[in-house]
C-alpha cells in the first residue's frame, strides 16, 4: 500500500524537521507509534474488527500533513459551534491550536503542545498510558504524530463549574490529515464537564484522526460529551480511551451526524471497585454515509456498573455498524453491566449491523444486553395517529423520540438544546 | 325524555381480520351522551369492534356501514377520526420511546386544536390546560415527564389513557377493556375519572369482558356481543344477569338465531 509508506515518509521528514523541540521521551513515543503503524499498515474486513467497515477511501485517497491553518476563521464564523460564549475554551483549525480564539485555564486546561513543556512530567505520566496502539493502526498513526491537542487537568477536589469547549475546525480547504491528540485527567475527587466537538468550515474532504486519553481518579467524575458534525465529504477516525479509579463516575456521551465514513473506537476500563459508567450514543445517518462504532467496556474491578445504550437513526443508504464488548474480569465480581443498541431503518436501503460480544470471566454478575434493528413500529404509528396526529408527523416524532431518548441522558442543557435543534433539522429535511 | 341525536350509527358492520370474518352484521346506536356497555366472552368480536371504529389498518371492513356524526366514518383516516372527536382508550396502551407525556398530548391536542380552528397551545399554555384536567379528575402530574408509558405499569397505562381522554374531551370515547389488569383500587379511580368525564355532548362506548367496571359506571344500555352480532341490548340490570348466569345461555341462542 503506497499510502501507509506516503505517510510514514511525511513522518520521517516531519520527525527530521520541524518536530526537534520535542523531548526525547516524547520522540520516543511517536517513534513506536509509527513503527507499529508500519507494521500493522491499514486494517482490511478481513480483521474481526473491522469486518463491516472499509477504509480503502482513506487508504487509497492522498491527504496532506498541514503545515499550517488554510484559514483563520473569525470569532463570529466560530460562533454556530460555540454553546458558551463564557467558560474555558480550546479551538484548532486544521489541527493547529489558535489562541486568538480560544479561552485557555491557566496550564489546566490549555493546548497539548503548551504543556508539553510546562508540565512535562505530568504529560508524560499520562499521555500515551491507556489508548493502546497494539493492533490498533490508526492509534498508532496518531501516537505518531502526537504534537497538539487538547489538555484538561483537574486537580483534585477542584470542580471546572462551568463546561469546557474543545472545538475541532477543519476549513475543508485541502485534502489534508490532522491528528488532535486530547489528554484529560482528573485528579481523586475532581469534576468536570467537558464537550469535544468535531466540526467544518466548508464542504471539501479531510480526514481526521483523533485520540483521546481520559484518565478519571478515586471519587471523580466527569460528564464527557462527543459530538462529530465533520462535513459530509470528511473522513473521521477516533479513538476515545477512558480509565476510571476506585468510586469514580464516568458519563460518555457521544453523537455522530456527519463524515462519509466515521469509526469511533471507545474504550473504558473500570479498574477501581465502585465505578459508573454511563456511554451513551446516537448516529444519525443519511445518503450513503457510514459510521461505525466499536465499544469495549472493560469491568476490571468489582462492585462496578455500566449502562451502554447506543441508538441508530439510519436513512436512505446509510449504513451503521454498532459492536459492543463487554469484558468482565476474573475477580470483578458484583458487576452489574446492561447494554442495549436498537437501530431504525427509515429505508428499505439503510442497513444496520449490531453485535454484542460477552465475554463473562467472574460468575457472581449481572450482564443483559439486547439489540433491535427494524422500521418504525406500525402499532407506535397508530397509536399517535389515533390521537389526531397525522401520519407524516408521526414517524418524525417516533424518530425523533429515538434520537431524543439519547440526548436526554445529556446534562449540559445548552448542548442539549444545540444537538436537539440538528436533530430536528435533520428529521424536517 | 326528548330524543337525541345518533352520535354514531353502525348497520349491519361486517368486519375481518386476516381472513377471518370477526364481526358478522353488527347494528348499534349511539345518542349523544349516551353510555353503552359492549360486553362478551373472549373472542366475540369486542376489541375488534373497538379498533375498526378507531381505523386500525388491520381490520378489513367487508359490509355495512357507520355513520359518525352524519359522516362516513370509513371515509376518514385515523388522525381525522381522531381530530373529530373519536377516541379510543387502547388495551394494550404503545411505549414511545424518547418522548415525554406532556409533549406527545400536547403534539396530539394542538393537531385536534388546529382542526377545529383554534390556536396551538404553546408548553406553558398547555401545562394550565393539563393541571386543569388533571385537577378535574383528582390526578397529579407525575406520568406527565416520563417517556409515553415506557415501564408504567398496568394500572398507570391504562391511567393514562384515561387523562388522554381528558386533555383530548372526545365526543365519542371508546373505552377496549379498560378495567383488565386493574387491581381494585386502580379500578375505582379510572371510574371516578370517567365519571367526571361524563356528559351530554360526550358519549361512551364501554367495552368488558366483565361486569365489575359497570359496578362504577353505570350504562344506559348494555349490549351482548357473542360470535360476532349483538344478540342482546338491555338496561343496567343486563350486566347483573350476566354477571350471574355467564355468557353460555347467550351464545347458545345466537347459534340458533
Amino acid at each position: 500500500m503506497a499510502h501507509v509508506d506516503q505517510l510514514v515518509g511525511s513522518y520521517r521528514a516531519w520527525a527530521s524537521n520541524g518536530a526537534g523541540r520535542a523531548p526525547a521521551w516524547l520522540k520516543d513515543l511517536r517513534e513506536g507509534g509509527i513503527a507499529r503503524f508500519h507494521e500493522l499498515g491499514f486494517p482490511n474486513m478481513k480483521q474481526e474488527a473491522w469486518r463491516f467497515t472499509s477504509v480503502a477511501p482513506i487508504a487509497e485517497g492522498s491527504f496532506e500533513q498541514a503545515q499550517a491553518p488554510a484559514r483563520v476563521p473569525t470569532l463570529e464564523a466560530i460562533r454556530p459551534f460555540l454553546l458558551f460564549e463564557a467558560g474555558p475554551r480550546l479551538v484548532f483549525v486544521d489541527g493547529f491550536f489558535e489562541r486568538s480564539l480560544s479561552t485557555p485555564f491557566f496550564d489546566d486546561v490549555q493546548s497539548l503542545a503548551h504543556v508539553v513543556h510546562h508540565r512535562q512530567d505530568l504529560v508524560r505520566q499520562y499521555l500515551g498510558k491507556y489508548a493502546a496502539t497494539d493492533g490498533r493502526p490508526f492509534s498508532a498513526l496518531n501516537t505518531a504524530f502526537v504534537k497538539d491537542g487538547a489538555f484538561v487537568h483537574v486537580p483534585a477536589r477542584a470542580n471546572i463549574a462551568e463546561p469546557v469547549q474543545l472545538l475541532f475546525l477543519a476549513t475543508g480547504d485541502k485534502p489534508i490529515v490532522t491528528h488532535p491528540r486530547n489528554l484529560v485527567v482528573l485528579e481523586r475527587e475532581a469534576r468536570a464537564s467537558i464537550v469535544e466537538t468535531y466540526a467544518s468550515l466548508g464542504k471539501g474532504a479531510y480526514w481526521t484522526n483523533s485520540v483521546t486519553e481520559i484518565v478519571v481518579g478515586d471519587g471523580a467524575r466527569v460528564d464527557y460529551h462527543r459530538v462529530q458534525r465533520e462535513a459530509a465529504r470528511a473522513y473521521h477516525v477516533a479513538t476515545t480511551q477512558t480509565h476510571q479509579g476506585r468510586d469514580s463516575t464516568v458519563h460518555l456521551h457521544t453523537v455522530a451526524f456527519g463524515a462519509a465514513l466515521a469509526r469511533h473506537d471507545i474504550g473504558t476500563v473500570m479498574a477501581g471497585s465502585g465505578g459508573t459508567l454511563i456511554l451513551n450514543g446516537l448516529y444519525l445517518l443519511a445518503g450513503q454515509q457510514h459510521a461505525d462504532h466499536h465499544t469495549t467496556i472493560d469491568h476490571a474491578a468489582d462492585h462496578c456498573e455500566s449502562h451502554e445504550y447506543f441508538n441508530g437513526v439510519l436513512d436512505e443508504k446509510s449504513r451503521g455498524v454498532f459492536t459492543g464488548r463487554i469484558i468482565v474480569r476474573p475477580g470483578a465480581q458484583k458487576t452489574d453491566s446492561k447494554q442495549t443498541n436498537n437501530n431504525l431503518l427509515l429505508s428499505t436501503d439503510a442497513h444496520a449491523d449490531s453485535q454484542p460480544q460477552l465475554e463473562i470471566y467472574a460468575d457472581d454478575v449481572k450482564c443483559t444486553h439486547g439489540s433491535t434493528v427494524g422500521p418504525l413500529d406500525p402499532r407506535a404509528l397508530f397509536y399517535l395517529r389515533s390521537r389526531g396526529i397525522a401520519e407524516a408527523d408521526a414517524r418524525r416524532l417516533l424518530t425523533y423520540g429515538f434520537a431524543a431518548e439519547i440526548l436526554g441522558r445529556m446534562d449540559v442543557v445548552a448542548l442539549r438544546a444545540e444537538l436537539d435543534h440538528i436533530v430536528r433539522d435533520r428529521l424536517a429535511a | 325524555m326528548a330524543k337525541q341525536k345518533a352520535l354514531l350509527e353502525v348497520k349491519q358492520l361486517r368486519v375481518a381480520v386476516a381472513g377471518n370474518e370477526i364481526l358478522k352484521g353488527v347494528d348499534l346506536t349511539i345518542a349523544d351522551g349516551e353510555v353503552h356497555a359492549i360486553m362478551g366472552p373472549n373472542g366475540s368480536g369486542k376489541s375488534t369492534l373497538a379498533q375498526v371504529l378507531a381505523g386500525h389498518p388491520a381490520y378489513e371492513v367487508r359490509a355495512g356501514s357507520v355513520k359518525y356524526d352524519g359522516k362516513d366514518l370509513f371515509d376518514m383516516d385515523p388522525e381525522e377520526r381522531a381530530r373529530d372527536g373519536v377516541f379510543l382508550a387502547f388495551q394494550y396502551p404503545v411505549e414511545i420511546r424518547g418522548i415525554t407525556n406532556s409533549y406527545f398530548l400536547r403534539s396530539a391536542l394542538n393537531a385536534i386544536r388546529k382542526h377545529r380552528g383554534e390556536p396551538e397551545l404553546d408548553p406553558i399554555d398547555f401545562l394550565q390546560v393539563l393541571e386543569q384536567k388533571l385537577k378535574a379528575i383528582g390526578w397529579d402530574d407525575s406520568m406527565m415527564n416520563r417517556p409515553v408509558n415506557e415501564g408504567f405499569s398496568g394500572g398507570e397505562k391504562k391511567r393514562n389513557e384515561i387523562l388522554q381522554l381528558a386533555v383530548l374531551e372526545p365526543r365519542l370515547a371508546i373505552l377496549d377493556e379498560t378495567d383488565s389488569g386493574l387491581d381494585i383500587d386502580a379500578l375505582k379511580t379510572v371510574a371516578h375519572a370517567v365519571n367526571q368525564l361524563r356528559g351530554p355532548k360526550r358519549s361512551f362506548l364501554i367495552v368488558t369482558h366483565y361486569q365489575r367496571l359497570l359496578n362504577h359506571i353505570t350504562p344506559d344500555v348494555v349490549h351482548v356481543l357473542a360470535d360476532g352480532r349483538i344478540v342482546k341490548s338491555g338496561g343496567p340490570e343486563l350486566a347483573q344477569e350476566l354477571e350471574a348466569k355467564g355468557y353460555d345461555w347467550l351464545r347458545d341462542a345466537a347459534m340458533v338465531s
